[in-house]
């Protein structure tokens, strides 16, 4: 009979590799998505047209009022009724960028928002067009003010993708849970998925770290 | 320098304004404000606060858009605020004039340098090279070059106004338009701005200059148009209008400016 620890050891494998081919994948794919899409949401929101920013409003209400795995299943469970049929994985990446975008969009107009107007007229004044001005000036100011938020949300992304396992796609818990279910080693394995999940946290915060250091360089401390 | 030699069109006037009036709701801050910038002139608006004066300066750099009223150059270009302004009559008003602001408005996340270069490279698509080197000798006049690598935080509140005015120079515009330049600095601080501020008027440059420092507008305006209440209430030499005003509200103004204490 093997042991706890030799089956927590030959599971590592396949939860890693879970991660890998899964959870990483998926989280970075819709992270960078998600953030093109909240990116446009937020400037809809910040437009004078009241129809942009209207249409924006009710996207981050509905993103933020629902729940993630509501949406999922609307999209994987719920389209094929409307004949439309999507695979697992472009499901969930649909999903959670979507998700990302209307939690993202609401860190990204703050962001812009707390940027000083004076930085909008110095652009202004040196000849900038309202879409130069944002993205020379504004956008690299308001990326530093957005990196701890977004940092929430990614590290928040990584740990939902495990929802993913619902619609069948295969990622780090559902692995876990697959073996677990075979050894009928339920603590030991979802603890190791837990602990699994936690390393990369960690690994991400560390990256955060990183990345705010480098943005700060040009303010006084 | 070449470019500050008049463009196309012949005449003595930089700026012509005419009539410009706005308000902010019920709150009427231009009420028809007609002056004209000759070239070469340092011309100081001066007028208790609320009295429009840095409306009007903002309306010359299309930070501040009037209900009505023309803003014409020297080029022939010609804005007029009474119809709704096109974003290309916008940058051709801004093409014409930088600002200078009170809160030197510097670009936080850029040098010294990147801030000077910025408009030269992203908008009038200078060569880089070129900028630079304009950039430093211009750095090297208001005695800043060795500063030419450091942030804004790193700079005392002098060295960056004296910054803003580089990177106003550095676009080459037609008028340069200060907005209270000296109010957020320290009073030791304020001189070295003002020097640089009084060369350029006496090398020719034309100036629009907003500020409360009568003084200095004594010594570096050729023209000083008193504002009061959304209008010019009179315009003349520094030396009589700061000195023998005609107007009653001039002569208050100037009362409390000089004797806070009476």
């Amino acid at each position: 009979m093997e042991s706890q620890w030799d089956l927590a050891w030959r599971s590592l494998g396949p939860i890693i590799g879970g991660a890998i081919g899964g959870t990483i994948p998926l989280a970075l794919t819709s992270f960078v998505l998600g953030l093109i899409i909240a990116l446009a949401v937020a400037l809809a929101r910040l437009s004078r047209v009241p129809v942009l920013s209207g249409a924006a409003r009710v996207y981050v209400s509905v993103i933020r009022g629902t729940p993630l795995l509501v949406q999922l299943f609307v999209i994987f469970y719920g389209l094929p009724s409307l004949g439309v049929t999507i695979e697992p994985w472009p499901s969930a990446i649909i999903a959670f960028a979507l998700n990302v975008g209307g939690y993202a969009a609401e860190v990204i107009r703050a962001a812009i928002l707390s940027v000083p107007q004076g930085q909008w007229e110095a652009g202004h004044t040196i000849g900038m067009s309202r879409v130069l001005t944002l993205r020379r000036i504004i956008l690299p100011q308001a990326a530093r003010v957005s990196v701890p938020p977004l940092s929430n949300t990614f590290i928040s992304l990584v740990k939902d993708t495990s929802l993913a396992s619902l619609i069948l796609v295969t990622e780090l818990f559902r692995e876990a849970q697959q073996i677990a279910t075979f050894s009928n080693e339920f603590m030991l394995l979802y603890v190791e998925a837990a602990v699994v999940y936690w390393v990369i946290c960690l690994v991400l915060s560390s990256g955060q770290n990183v990345i705010e250091k480098r943005l700060d360089r040009y303010v006084a401390h | 320098m070449s470019h500050t030699d008049p463009p196309v069109v012949p005449g003595t006037h930089v700026i012509r304004v005419r009539g410009l009036r706005k308000s902010f709701g019920d709150n009427q801050v231009l009420n028809g404000i007609d002056f004209e910038v000759r070239r070469g002139g340092v011309v100081a608006l001066i007028g208790p606060s609320g009295s429009g004066k840095t409306t009007v300066l903002r309306s010359l750099n299309g930070l501040a858009v009037p209900d009505d009223g023309t803003v014409t150059f020297s080029n022939g270009l010609e804005i007029d605020f009474s119809s709704p302004v096109s974003k290309r009559d916008l940058l051709a008003l801004r093409d014409r004039s930088a600002m200078v602001f009170q809160h030197y408005n510097l670009f936080p996340h850029k040098t010294v340098l990147q801030n000077i270069i910025e408009g030269p490279v992203q908008v009038q698509k200078r060569r880089v090279a070129e900028a630079t080197a304009e950039a430093e000798s211009l750095l090297q006049r208001v005695g800043l070059a060795d500063k030419r690598d450091a942030y804004p935080f790193e700079l005392s509140g002098g060295q960056q106004q004296r910054v803003g005015i580089v990177r106003a120079l550095a676009l080459r515009p037609d008028v340069l338009l200060f907005d209270e330049p000296t109010s957020a600095l320290d009073p030791e601080l304020v001189g070295d701005v003002l020097t640089v501020i009084k060369e350029l008027g006496d090398e020719g440059w034309t100036m629009v200059i907003v500020t409360h420092e009568l003084a200095f507008a004594r010594q570096v305006a050729d023209e000083v148009v008193f504002m009061d209440g959304g209008v010019v209430v009179e315009r003349g030499a520094p030396g009589d209008i700061l000195v023998n005003p005609r107007e009653e509200r001039t002569k208050q103004f100037l009362h409390r400016v000089l004797h806070p204490f009476d």
